[in-house]
């Protein structure tokens, strides 16, 4: 890494403020005015339509492998999903997924 | 009878106790990449405490370690985090009334756990009165993002190397698929995910996370549309 602390600073106060703003855009701007039937009717889709985007290539293309499929973590991710979807237990799917995926990391060795 | 604000932060903090789990070792994982690489401890935690994204943060990291332009680290780290617009403006209609200064530290404290949390319970209970709404927040980030400077620290200061069979990497993942199959009500929910999924790995070659943003607003709009037509439907067979 070749950065001078300033540099690095820079680099973290820009990512802090950037971030603010984005978060405070539409909570601190638009603020009390009421949102239009369709923009609610779309933002009510926002994390089922973020979320899987975001989970999707993490678990086909692991970082870990050098993003090469790999059978214990698809098989945690399938436990995760069928225990969410069967329970709508958070915790309960983490702790299957997570189990799922150190018991097929042991049977594979 | 509603529930007051107290309660309402109690059922947050309990809500988002199990992210516990999630957000520690992915913290402590930062904490340890970050000082691996070569960053002091007062820089490692200016991530954590400032920008409080682990997503973004890792994002960053990852184009440092490649010594990227500042240019470049910034854009793909802020692209990381241009979901949370979206964030922002689903909590709009239920916290937007809130007075100016906590909306900005909500706003600070916006991050995928406290906004999926507080979102599934504003829809659940919209009897919920606005203080009860802000106290629930506080309650969903209080475990969620205090542990993530604590850890970040654990994570930064003792340089543990953590072993790559215990697979951290996937704490993530796991967290946010046992956080997405809940949310899969409908069919209009089941086809925006699978827009979302289809879209974010057939465009995963654009740089700067495009292909997720493009993903991302593309399943907004089928589910919507979904959701729609599912309306028109029931209303012609009634």
């Amino acid at each position: 890494m070749s950065y001078t602390g300033a540099e690095t600073w820079g680099i973290i106060a820009v990512l802090g403020i950037g971030t603010f703003l984005i978060r405070f855009s539409f909570l601190g701007l638009i603020g009390d005015r009421e949102l239009p039937e369709w923009v609610l009717r779309h933002l009510r889709y926002t994390p089922v339509a973020v979320l899987p985007g975001l989970v999707a290539p993490l678990v086909l293309w692991p970082e870990a492998t050098g993003g090469d499929p790999d059978a214990p973590r698809l098989a945690a991710a399938a436990v995760t999903v069928a225990l969410g979807v069967g329970t709508k237990n958070v915790l309960l799917s983490i702790c299957g997924g997570a189990g799922t995926l150190y018991l097929v990391q042991f049977l594979i060795g | 009878m509603s529930t007051p604000p107290r309660r309402a932060y109690w059922q947050g903090l309990r809500d988002g106790a199990p992210f516990i789990l999630v957000v520690t070792p992915f913290a402590m994982l930062f904490g340890v990449s970050a000082s691996e690489a070569g960053l002091p401890l007062a820089e490692v935690m200016g991530f954590s405490v400032l920008v409080i994204a682990g997503a973004a943060q890792f994002a960053a990291l990852q184009m440092m370690m490649e010594n990227a332009p500042v240019l470049v680290v910034l854009a793909t780290a802020l692209a990381v985090n241009l979901r949370m617009a979206m964030y922002s403006a689903a909590l709009t209609p239920h916290l937007g009334h809130a007075p100016i200064w906590k909306r900005a530290v909500m706003a600070y404290f916006i991050v995928d756990q406290t906004y999926a949390l507080s979102t599934l319970r504003y829809e659940r209970d919209p009897a919920l009165s606005l203080r009860a709404r802000v106290a629930y927040f506080a309650g969903t980030a209080s475990p969620v993002c205090l542990p993530w400077y604590a850890a970040t620290w654990v994570g930064a200061e003792v340089g543990a190397r953590i072993p790559p069979e215990f697979a951290l990497d996937f704490a993530l993942p796991i967290t946010f698929l046992a956080m997405i199959a809940p949310m899969l009500r409908t069919a209009a929910h089941v086809a925006a995910a699978l827009t979302s999924i289809a879209l974010a790995l057939g465009l995963a070659f654009l740089p700067y996370n495009l292909g997720l943003m493009i993903a991302a607003l593309a399943a907004l709009m089928v589910g919507a549309q979904a959701e729609l037509w599912q309306t028109r439907r029931r209303a012609r067979a009634q």
